[in-house]
């Protein structure tokens, strides 16, 4: 009954099941979303424990030299890397100096142990597809795989840098850096730098020379995991030294940005909610509306012996069922939506969300759309239940 | 124990003017096993009513409906929903198919809600009405003659004690009215069944032995017509 019920109504129930879809898959989207982009951006840290940096904010560093997506809170003469890379404590210091770009892919100055010391993940070390490391004391560069990619770089190439953080035309320098190696992917942000060695920003043309030694920041790893190295270091640098800024753990710190946009996934959820409420009113409204048209067919079933609750049954069972297929092509919408926010984060962050990932809400969701449905198909059932059935049958003589 | 009896039965539905009309009022009525009668009924004798009635889809405001010793007056909802699933047949005047299923379907559905559904019965009854072309057809696709024999199968599909017909020929022209009847009577008189046929055709009513005036019968629509 219910599937030739769908059959009969079946404009109505292809839209109907088409608004549930839409709702069911940004619900699951925006779950989604947030929760992978929050563990994605709290749990990349790239291999390293700890940022040194000027004194400022201590997000603002570790998204600068972590993530490549803020300004630099200001720059360190050399002389603080040096100190904090003979600290007993510290296995290894890698200096990073920022200021160029090359096409809006920020081009990155640093030390060749970048490649040979740190570990971006657990047994995975920042390799290279094609190529070799950059000679410290030539114009040569490595690039992150996902700025190869939309650059076109290949191992060979040259490219002339542009100063400053964002692309300006009229901002190139005068050096040709040739590309020497570009990097596998590490689905970590610095897929998306272009890194070079550090005296190269630091020496490039137009810059201060004043500053020629100074540094953006230092990414730190520490010899062993306990927090007492690091705590010592935090007390030395944020509480006792006004001069610089230590960021640690790094997780914590970007945890701050997502308790500062907190509001937004409220909103976001809310706004999915309502969605959702719509789209299930909507099947509501849709059965509601088709009670007239279906008196006939209802007076009909009765009368060959159908109870009233196998009419009720049947109506609420319509509704669970548009949500229930609603729902397997919120699915497909989910994917679409996430796969276009995966391409967005990536190309703007560099941390990779995956659009197959299995969550929770995909479970909860659907059950909870279809209940919704259910819920909303009480009323017509209630109309169909009490649909009286002589007078709908044959008209009275 | 007669298979139908039906003692000082009354109904009356309240006009939207507030008064109250008595449609149907009928002291007593009896039905054998296996008889099969034709009431005649003009327009407002209430047959439609009163088949209503018998078939427990309407509840009387006074009197007894005992069906295979079950009182229809007094049972609840789901027990004459069952009865009307196992112990009925009926045949519509506009035969009430259901349009968004097929012949065989409408069949189907029918045996569903009684003993369940048979598809080879539901086939061999098809067969035997001459549709066995046409199971798969929606009565959209059927000739009115055709509808009518697809309403004769499903009346009959659960093997019913009481087949109930309200002006069975009353939509289809002389031919076909002549042969539907014939249909209905043979397959009634093959499953055993009890006939109640309403109709103000005479030549319909003259093919029966046992013929009765609902007029005759029914006090409401007498005093009705004495009235006007």
């Amino acid at each position: 009954m219910v599937r030739k019920s769908l059959r009969q109504h079946l404009f109505s129930t292809v839209i109907t099941a088409f608004s549930i879809a839409l709702a069911g898959g940004l619900l699951m989207a925006v779950w989604v979303v947030k929760d992978q982009s929050q563990a994605a951006f709290t749990g990349v840290n790239a291999g390293f424990d700890a940022v040194l940096g000027a004194r400022g904010s201590k997000l603002q560093l570790v998204l600068n030299t972590i993530f490549h997506i803020e300004e630099s809170p200001g720059n360190i003469p050399y002389a603080d890397f040096e100190q904090v890379r003979t600290n007993g404590a510290v296995r290894v210091a890698i200096p990073v100096a920022l200021g160029d770009n090359y096409l809006g892919y920020r081009i990155v100055g640093t030390a060749t142990n970048l490649f040979t010391d740190v570990e971006h993940s657990p047994g995975r070390r920042f390799d290279l597809a094609a190529g070799r490391s950059f000679d410290p004391g030539l114009r040569e560069g490595v690039v992150g795989s996902f700025a190869a990619e939309r650059l076109g770089l290949r191992v060979g190439d040259k490219f002339k840098p542009y100063h400053g953080l964002l692309f300006d035309p009229n901002n190139r320098h005068d050096e040709d850096y040739v590309v020497v190696g570009v990097m596998r992917p590490s689905n970590t942000p610095a897929d998306r730098v272009i890194w070079i060695p550090l005296q190269g920003v630091q020496l490039m043309t137009g810059h201060d020379p004043k500053n020629a030694g100074d540094l953006s920041g230092v990414l730190i790893k520490f010899k062993d995991t306990s927090p007492l190295t690091a705590r010592q270091l935090d007390l030395f640098y944020n509480k006792q030294g006004n001069r610089l800024t230590f960021a640690w753990p790094i997780a914590q710190v970007v945890a701050q940005l997502f308790n500062k946009i907190a509001w937004v996934d409220r909103v976001l959820a809310l706004v999915a909610y309502l969605v959702a409420v719509v789209a299930t009113g909507s099947i509501l409204v849709s059965i509601y509306n088709s009670m007239k048209e279906r008196r006939r067919d209802i007076a009909i079933l009765r009368a060959l012996g159908a109870r009233r609750a196998v009419i009720f049954s049947a109506i609420v069972a319509e509704a669970a069922v548009i949500a229930g297929m609603g729902m397997v092509a919120a699915f497909a919408v989910h994917v679409a939506i996430l796969t276009g926010v995966a391409a967005v984060v990536r190309t703007q962050t560099g941390v990779v969300l995956d659009p197959f990932m299995l969550h929770p809400v995909m479970a909860w969701a659907p059950l909870g759309m279809i209940a919704m449905a259910a819920l909303a198909g009480l009323v017509p059932a209630w109309k169909a239940y009490r649909t009286p059935v002589a007078e709908n049958l044959v008209p009275q003589s | 124990m007669a298979l139908l009896e039906i003692r000082n039965l009354k109904k009356s539905f309240r006009a939207p003017d507030g008064s109250i009309t008595t449609v149907v009022e009928i002291p007593a009525f009896d039905l054998e096993a296996r008889q099969r009668v034709a009431l005649s009924g003009a327009s407002g004798s209430g047959k439609t009513t009163f088949l209503n009635l018998i078939a427990g889809i309407l509840v009387p405001d006074l009197g007894s409906v005992v069906l295979d010793g079950v009182d229809l007056a007094t049972a609840k909802e789901a027990a004459r929903d069952r009865i009307r699933a196992v112990s009925i047949g009926y045949i519509f005047q506009t035969f009430n198919l259901l349009q968004g299923y097929t012949c065989l379907e409408n069949v189907l559905l029918g045996m569903s809600f009684g003993p369940g559904s048979d598809r080879g019965r539901a086939e061999e009854l098809l067969r035997r009405v001459g549709l066995g072309d046409r199971l798969r057809h929606y009565p959209r696709q059927l000739s009115t003659g055709q509808q009518q024999r697809v309403a004769v199968a499903r009346a009959l599909a659960n093997r019913p004690k009481l087949v109930l017909a309200d002006e069975p020929t009353g939509n289809l022209d002389h031919r076909a009215g002549l042969e539907s009847l014939a249909l209905i009577r043979e397959a009634c008189t093959e499953s055993g069944a009890a006939l109640l046929l309403v109709s103000h055709d005479r030549e319909v009513l003259a093919q029966f032995d046992d013929r009765r005036d609902l007029l005759a019968l029914n006090r409401a629509a007498h005093a009705q017509e004495v009235a006007s």
